[in-house]
């Protein structure tokens, strides 16, 4: 068998505050193979973006990452600075959800693509420049050449969050992780970016792990999907087990809460309460408070992940015929 | 049909924006937030408002509130010109029409408990009611959006964000306006608490019969809530119809559009249906395109699109829209010649 591209075990991510010790991700495991596309659906506070931080480094000075994270066979969790550097941009990338605060808004847009080149490929200026046009053009920025001129506040959220993607692709990195990629744009613009992100991973080959609330996006643009509630692994597979198939109450709960378009419904369904306060979350599920399947040894024990059937695994203790 | 409760006739926003590189006494330019709105809604019905960023459904918003002074046009309540309204009576009508505003926590001031920023409106448009009597509808009014009495001395950051929300709400309906205008009220929340407002609201509307006014960018709340759906491009109200109509059988191409561009969460039907993709980005609303001003994005645009001037024009029952080249209209008015 290959080693996978990605592969997280045990994941925990904790953060010490005033408040108490917060627990965003707990020992979440997942693999992702070269070139695969993986959605982490989840709601704020779920742990989708501090499960990327981690990954890559970048937690807040408070936050602690425990577990492992193998990168092409390599573990790279809690790596010091150098060591990352040389993997961020070049074989993991980012985007990040707010275009405009991801970009230097006193550097021209050319200098910043460039900058990359050169400190990651020691390219020239000029040379870096040069790449930096043609992956404009990848992105579809209509007259790069003159666009590299330009600084972040001329353009559009729409065309910043292009340049966002143009920039995280300089290097060719085998892994992208776009965390909520979209959530800003319109959406009319939201359907020229996914559309954008899907010839993305046709030509460059980039394994893309797309972080996002939204399922709808999820549907068109993801293989798998991954469901987070307070930083665990509530149900994966592939998108179409997931969606048609849902097996666990969350899943369940938030597929009936979206509104759609395409089917009409009376009242919206919804799952009661709010999203659980992560200083105090019980040893068992996070989910059982809002859970209408709780039973008895939810709130004690956490549900281990169990096949379904194949790939599609779910951590629930209810019983499958009831989650309907 | 009953007498709209509001009628929003030829209504117009603009801004004066100082010319780049002027002098101070150079003439501004002039945004044109919102052109030539007409709208009216009807008593116990939800018009829904969509259109993106920069369509200037929040200033219609804002007019309608008299938040932001129109340029043009009349906005009339129950027969009464709002502009021509003594200042007096015009506060005083405040409490007819309130507001629901899309960030709630924002929306709250936090140094003000619970109690106090849903007492407020009532106090100021009551301001000779006795205290038990304020406290008593305060208590009644967090009971009806779900919330406990007992937190009426806590401040808004001890909620979540959809627990603000409710207190949004609490504060909007207690002084029993008829009409709300709920200025994305959704957007901001998680999708399993989104579900909670929205069928919060549907229901006090049910209770307390009222009007509502419900702008967001989600076209797929919009038609869950809305009994008819008006679409702003860019200013201007392009397509108003009945919600299923609008979303089974749009007529202007921003509408077809905009439906196709919102996801659907299944795969199966994201993988059946064809998602044609409107280039292009919002023009300026400094300079609007001539004529129709979505002719730079649409698929269907001819050459007079830019010179021929648009009205709203009604196409079926309680169906208006603002386009030379409908959708459809071939397939309506084409004579089949087999049968």
């Amino acid at each position: 068998m290959t080693t996978p591209l990605l592969k997280i075990d045990d994941l925990s991510v904790k953060f010490s505050t005033p408040d108490g010790t917060v627990s965003a991700v707990n020992g979440l495991s997942f693999d992702l193979d070269a070139g695969e596309t993986l959605a982490i659906v989840g709601e704020s506070g779920s742990g989708k973006t501090q499960l990327a931080f981690a990954t890559l480094g970048l937690l807040a000075r408070n936050g602690r990452a425990e577990g492992s994270v193998r990168f092409e066979g390599r573990e790279i969790l809690n790596l010091p600075e150098e060591k990352l550097n040389a993997i961020r941009a070049e074989k993991i990338s980012m985007i990040f959800q707010d275009p405009m605060t991801s970009l230097n808004p006193f550097m021209r847009v050319g200098d910043q693509m460039a900058e990359v080149l050169q400190l990651h490929k020691g390219l020239s200026k000029r040379r870096a420049l040069d790449e930096s046009a043609k992956m404009l053009d990848a992105v579809r920025i209509p007259d790069a050449k003159s666009r590299l001129r330009m600084y972040p506040h001329e353009f559009s959220g729409g065309m910043r969050q292009r340049i966002m993607i143009a920039m995280s692709l300089l290097c060719k990195p085998k892994l992208l992780i776009a965390d909520e990629p979209t959530t800003a744009l319109d959406v009319t613009v939201q359907a020229q970016i996914m559309a954008l992100m899907a010839d993305i991973q046709r030509d460059f080959g980039a394994a893309i792990i797309l972080i996002t609330h939204d399922l709808g996006i999820v549907a068109g643009a993801c293989e798998r999907t991954l469901v987070m509630y307070g930083g665990r692994v509530m149900e994966t597979g592939s998108t179409d087990e997931v969606f048609e198939n849902p097996t666990h109450p969350y899943t369940l709960g938030l597929l009936k809460a979206v509104p759609r378009l395409d089917v009409p419904q009376r009242d919206l369904q919804i799952i009661p309460g709010d999203p659980p306060d992560l200083t105090a979350l019980p040893p068992g599920c996070p989910f059982t408070a809002r859970c209408p399947l709780a039973h008895e040894p939810c709130p004690k024990i956490m549900p281990k992940l169990e096949t379904v059937t194949g790939t599609h695994l779910r951590a629930c203790h209810a019983d499958m015929e009831d989650v309907t | 049909m009953t007498a709209p409760v509001l009628e929003i006739d030829d209504l117009s926003v603009t801004f004066p924006v100082p010319k780049r590189g002027g002098w101070p006494w150079t003439k501004p330019d002039l945004l044109h937030a919102v052109s030539n709105a007409t709208l009216s809604i009807a008593p116990g019905e939800t018009l829904g408002l969509v259109g993106e960023s920069g369509s200037g459904k929040s200033t219609l918003a804002r007019a309608i509130v008299r938040t932001v002074p129109a340029s043009g046009g009349t906005v009339t309540w129950k027969g009464q010109d709002l502009s021509k309204m003594p200042p007096d009576k015009a506060r005083a009508h405040g409490r007819h029409v309130q507001m629901i505003f899309q960030d709630p926590l924002a929306a709250l001031n936090p140094r003000m408990t619970v109690g106090q920023a849903v007492a407020e409106p009532y106090i100021t448009h009551y301001p000779d009611t006795p205290k038990a009597e304020v406290r008593r509808r305060v208590q009644e009014m967090m009971e009806k959006v779900g919330l406990l009495p007992t937190l009426l001395n806590r401040y808004p950051h001890e909620f979540s964000g959809g627990q603000c929300q409710r207190i949004g709400i609490a504060r909007a309906l207690i002084t029993e306006p008829e009409l709300v205008v709920c200025d994305e009220p959704v957007s901001a929340l998680d999708v399993s608490v989104q579900a909670q407002v929205v069928n919060l609201l549907s229901r006090l509307q049910r209770e307390m019969g009222l009007s509502i006014l419900f702008i967001a960018h989600d076209l797929s709340v919009v038609r869950h809530i809305s009994t008819r759906i008006a679409v702003m491009y860019l200013g201007r109200v392009v397509e108003l119809a009945d919600a299923e109509t609008l979303i089974s059988a749009p007529r202007h191409h921003y509408t077809k559009a905009l439906i196709s561009s919102i996801p659907i969460p299944s795969p199966k039907a994201e993988r059946a249906r064809p998602r044609p993709i409107l280039e292009g980005e919002l023009p300026s609303p400094l300079s609007p395109p001539s004529g129709c001003v979505f002719r730079t994005r649409c698929p269907a645009a001819q050459p007079d699109c830019a010179t021929r001037k648009l009205h709203l024009e009604e196409i079926g029952p309680g169906h208006t829209v603002a386009c030379h080249y409908p959708l459809g209209s071939e397939a309506l008015t084409r004579v089949k010649p087999e049968l």
